[in-house]
This record gives structure tokens, sequence and C-alpha cells, in this order.
């Protein structure tokens, strides 16, 4: 990792207003919730949580799509949010999970991967359309399907299509969210070897979105827990998914269903259903579902605790606070 | 239990009338299913799967034509049951849950409605007793203050409860097969883990069989008896799942198996296994192995008559021309 990270979170947090029915008060959620996050250049951060935990939001914020209600992005140590959109969009790129909806079926896959040179206005028509031969090339396709449409392709020849699109401005960072999960198995592993070879040749930071935690490990170096608007914990991938120290990551990874016939379906001890974020559980917020809670948790709230390759939040790594309250 | 399957199937086809011809989109394919055993037939999009639960469930749209030399259900003639009898089948003694439970609930009606029409339909019940069934169910499907939930509409639930009132739906009649097509996909891993160890319970508790459509080798591997793969409309490999998982014999299914990252076994960040090459079209005349176009073992003779292999004593069939589903050295490459 080179010393200056090349994406940086300080303490950002955003928050929605949200009505509950016709007549309902509108009450504020807390979608990211007072997060930091370094990233190194060339580094993969798995993002990983379930649904509602605050990740899409957080690809929102970095993309420049959505405002943080507060703290700061910074991109080399610059500030995003003074930035123009487009410069920011030189910078950092997204991969979105379905290729069927993230295309616009009317257009030619020349237009689609060329468009951001067209936006940015970068060459002319000629070297345009060298750029665009030259990056579906790399991503594995024919340069005939330059004049082809999204609707006669398969779901792996549209992800390269969006893969195309996103590197072709060169990027430093892209956003991978949930880039295969909309994808066959054999296909699949096809763009994961992609981005991993892509990666390699370009240099390029990924933070990559995923709730398939065999991806995750297999793809990133390090991995970030986020359980309703917080980062859990965070560490190298080596050290989260071998010695994972916040319940939610044990509980996570042990949901994780290997192909090893015979060994059942295993209890995740997770009892009850994911809490409403709109009105989250008091103390540490994981407490109602955590095997192992301890009186004090469901009054004070954890806070952030340094590990050997990065932090976690819980109790039961903190022996001096809230104890007492219990 | 006894010898004779509940469900018994050969030769099941579905053709597809389509604009340039008929989809040959599943061809004779053989499968059987004792009580209480757990069927998971795996396999990638277009391979035929979903249809063929549909086939059996007699839910086919009126254009597709299925036929089979034998489909027998305890009994009954999947194929030849005329709608009414397939109506009593339906709901009563075998059921479905499908992938998306906000788009099989009707969003019209409440949870309780639901659960119970069926019920009120199949057996001589009376509402009372089909609400505290509907209760008793929700409450083992692991729905808390069941009794209040019964009123709720659909949108006013999670995609994990929706999915456990599916469930719940399926089983009010406790059906002696139920057919599960993808019914985790659409679902965070932590609850897809308590929704399948849901499914094996409920099922041990009521001697039920199952078939479970997915494309998941994880889920396969952990809840599945037999195993079944399917390709381009073909079981290129059935087996008991130790066998299909320990020793994986068919190209397609040794492929498939690479292409998954494990976690303790795939080295991090190594380059996972991959099939090159696409799906074939299977309109018109379909001949030879379906795999062959993308198969690192295929030999000129993969264009011809495809045998039927049998190892480990019969219970795991591959169709291959190979013995093993390798090629000799000596054989000349395709």
């Amino acid at each position: 990792m080179s010393d200056a990270p090349v994406l940086e979170l300080r303490n950002v947090t955003k928050t929605y207003t949200v009505k509950q029915g016709m007549f309902g008060e509108p009450k504020p959620l807390t979608a990211i919730n007072d997060v930091s996050l370094k990233l190194g250049r060339g580094e993969v951060l798995g993002l990983v949580g379930e649904s509602g935990c605050g990740k899409s939001t957080l690809a929102k914020v970095l993309l420049g799509l959505e405002a943080p209600s507060s703290g700061e992005v910074l991109v080399d140590g610059e500030r995003l949010d003074g930035q123009d959109r487009r410069k920011l969009a030189r910078r950092i790129q997204p991969i979105f999970q379905d290729p069927y909806s993230s295309l616009n079926p009317r257009k030619s896959i020349a237009d689609i991967v060329s468009l951001p040179l067209r936006v940015h206005k970068v060459g002319d028509a000629a070297s345009r359309d060298r750029a665009v031969r030259e990056i579906l090339d790399i991503v594995g396709l024919p340069a005939r399907v330059m004049n082809t449409y999204p609707s006669q392709m398969s779901g792996g020849q549209r992800q390269r299509v969006a893969i195309a699109r996103a590197l072709i401005m060169k990027p430093e960072i892209v956003i991978c969210d949930e880039p295969t999960s909309a994808l066959d198995v054999s296909v699949q592993s096809q763009i994961l070897n992609l981005l991993g070879d892509l990666r390699q040749e370009f240099g390029l930071t990924y933070l990559f979105i995923s709730h398939n935690l065999a991806v995750v490990e297999h793809l990133a170096t390090r991995v970030a827990v986020m359980y309703l608007g917080r980062i859990v914990e965070e560490a190298s991938v080596g050290e989260l998914f071998d010695t994972p120290r916040h319940p939610y990551s044990v509980a996570l990874l042990s949901s994780v269903l290997t192909p090893e016939p015979g060994r059942g379906v295993p209890d995740t001890q997770l009892g009850a259903v994911f809490p409403n974020p709109i009105d989250p559980p008091s103390g540490c917020h994981f407490h109602p579902r955590c095997a192992r809670a301890m009186p004090h948790c469901a009054q004070v709230a954890p806070r952030p605790l340094p590990t050997p390759e990065g932090h976690v939040e819980c109790h039961l790594y903190d022996d001096s606070r809230g104890r007492a309250v219990a | 239990m006894t010898d004779k399957p509940l469900l018994s199937v050969r030769g099941l086809t579905i053709d597809i009338p389509v604009a340039s011809g008929t989809l040959h989109a599943v061809r004779g394919i053989d499968f059987e299913l004792m009580k209480g055993e757990t069927l998971c037939i795996v396999g990638e999009s277009g391979s035929g799967k979903s249809l063929t639960s549909l086939a059996l469930m007699g839910l086919l749209g009126g254009r597709i034509s299925r036929r089979a030399s034998r489909a027998d259900f305890d009994g009954t003639d999947l194929i030849a049951a005329s709608n009414r009898q397939m109506r009593r089948l339906r709901g009563a003694r075998m059921a479905m849950i499908f992938q998306e439970p906000m788009t099989s609930l009707n969003p019209a009606y409440t949870i309780g409605d639901q659960l119970i029409e069926a019920l009120l339909l199949h057996k001589k019940v009376g509402r009372a007793a089909a609400r505290d069934r509907a209760v008793a169910l929700l409450e083992k499907v692991g729905i808390t203050s069941a009794a209040s939930r019964l009123g709720q509409y659909p949108h006013q639930l999670s995609g994990g409860l929706r999915q456990r009132v599916m469930i719940a739906m399926a089983l009010m009649c406790e059906p002696d097969l139920l057919i599960a097509d993808e019914p985790t996909t659409a679902l965070d891993v932590t609850i897809q883990a308590q929704i399948l160890r849901l499914l094996v319970d409920l099922q041990r508790e009521m001697n039920m069989a199952m078939i479970l459509i997915t494309h998941d080798l994880g889920v396969v591997a952990r809840i599945a008896d037999k195993v079944a793969v399917m390709y381009a409309g073909e079981l290129v490999e059935t087996g008991p799942a130790a066998d299909i998982f320990n020793a994986p014999t068919h190209p397609y299914t040794r492929g498939l198996i690479n292409c998954i990252p494990v976690p303790g076994k795939t080295a991090r960040g190594a380059k996972l296994g991959t099939i090159p090459g696409i799906v074939p079209s299977l309109v018109g005349e379909v001949t030879g192995c379906p795999f062959r176009t993308r198969c690192s073992e295929a030999v000129p003779a993969c264009r011809g008559e495809i045998p039927v292999r049998t190892r480990h004593a019969g219970r795991q069939r591959i169709l291959c021309v190979h013995e093993d589903g390798q090629r000799a050295a000596s054989e000349v490459p395709a």
C-alpha cells in the first residue's frame, strides 16, 4: 500500500428524510453513520453487509450522485464536494449489478462505450472510434459488436460492455456494485478474472460491493463489514476471514454455503430479522441479534477500537467503556 | 419408506414454438424421487430447469407442448391428468414456491386470506380451523406475532418474511412434494441460511419430498440427497450429492465446480476456472452433445449419439462419449 490513500472518507454521514404513509411524520433515516475509510492505490476493498445496511448509499456518495450530509470524501487528498461532477467522473466510475438495465437498449454498443468520451469532449470521432475498439479488445469483446445493441448480447457480454464504458476514461477508482450477482456461475468467473486482470494492468482501485462473501474473499485485499450504516469491522482479507472479531462478521461468514456435501445448513444464530433503519436499536445496533450480547450493549454504543490491520466496533474488545452502566 | 418412488419421470420433453421453428427446451430427461428425499436440479439460465418444474405442476403456457413416456406421481399420470385432476393435486399434494415472493403473492389480498384459500379448497375444514392452522404454520416458519400478521398485506412485509409466508402457504395442506424454484436467490445470505434450515426441518418433520431448483452449488451441496446437473435441456449428470461433489465426472459438472471460489480452498486472487463459449441454440434439430462446443474433452464422436454411462454401482449417471468424462491422451480433440 502506498502511504497516501487514493480514496478517503472522513466521518461521512448521509441522512435521508422519509415519510411513512401519507400522513406519517417525516423521520430521519441515517443510511451512513459517521463512516471513515481509507483505500490505498491498487487495493480492492470488499464492502459486505445485508440489504439495507447502507452499502449502495455509500457507493452513491462516492460517485457524487448523493452529497454527504456531513463529513468529507477525498480523492488523492482533494475534497470531492467542491469539485465539478465531470472532473470526478474521470476519476471514479461505476459498474452496476444488472447489465440488463444499466445499458440503454436504444443505443449501439459503440455509442454506449464512447459516451463518456463525448461527454468529456475527448478527441475527434476517429480517435474515439480507436479508443472504443481498444477498450472492447481489452475487455474481451470482438470489434464487430460495436454496431450491435444490448438486446443482442448475453448477460456476460453486457457486463463486459459496462466494464468497457467504465474504463474508457481511464479512471483510478471503480465502484463495483454487485457486478456479478445477476450472472450465471460460469460467466461470473469470467468477469471476476477480467476484473482481476484489469486491476493489475491499469493499477485500478476497486470498491467491491457484494453479498457473496466467497467472491469478496477471492477478489478483495481489504474487507469492511457494514451494519445499519456503521462499518463495524474493517481488516485485511486474511485477517477478516481467518479471525473475524465482530460477532456480526462471524455470523456473516458462517452463513456462506461452501460446496461441501454433508455439512448441512449452518445456524447463523441471527435470530431476529434485520432491524428497521428508521428506528435502530439503542446502544450497539447489533445487540438484539447478537449471540454474545452483554447487558451494557443495549445502552452504550461501542467505539472503534484499533486492531492489528483495521478496526472493530464491539464491546467484547473494549474493557473500559460502558461496563459500569450495566 | 417403500421402494416405489413418489415421482418417476422418463423421457420428459418440452417443446416451445418460436418464430424460427421449435425450441427443444427439454429433451428426454429421466429422474425419480422417493418420499422424503431432496433432489436439486442445478443449471444455468436457459438450461430448462424451471420449465421442468412447471411441466410437472401442469403450469406451462398453452403453446408449450410437453410429453413423457412416464410421469407418475404416486399413481397419477401428470401428463395425462385432466385439469380437474391437476387442480386437486396442486396446492394439496404438490406445492410450489417461487423465487420472487413479491410477484407470487397477490398484493390485493391479506396474508391470511391467501394462506387459508388452499386449505378451504382442498380440505373439509371451517374458516376458524383454517385460521388456526395458518397461525400455527406462520409460527412454525419463524414469524413472530403470527395472528396479527394474518390481516397484513404482502407489501407490509420484508423479503425474508414474504418468503416465509410463501413457504407456510405451500405447506398448508401438508403436500407430499414441494417444488422450490430458486427459493433463496433474492435473499441475503443470512436469511438464505435461515430459510434453507427451515425448509430442511419442515421437510423432515412432514416426510415431504422436495425438488429444489437452483444455480447455487453451495445450496445444492448442503441440502441435496440427489443432484441432477442440467445443461441445455438435458440432465448431463445425476447422482447422490456426495458423489457429484467428491467425484464430479461430466466435463460440464467439473467446469461448474471449478468456476466458483471456495473459501479455504481456492487461493485468494488466483484465476478461477471458466467455461468458454456460450450455450448453443436449441431451435431446430439438436444432435450430439450440446456441451461439445464448450468442452475441453470434445472429440469427433461428440457429434453423434451420446451414450448414458453409469458409475458407482449405477448411482451416478453421465451423458458423455467418454467412460469417465475425460478424453484419453490418444484421442483426437474435436
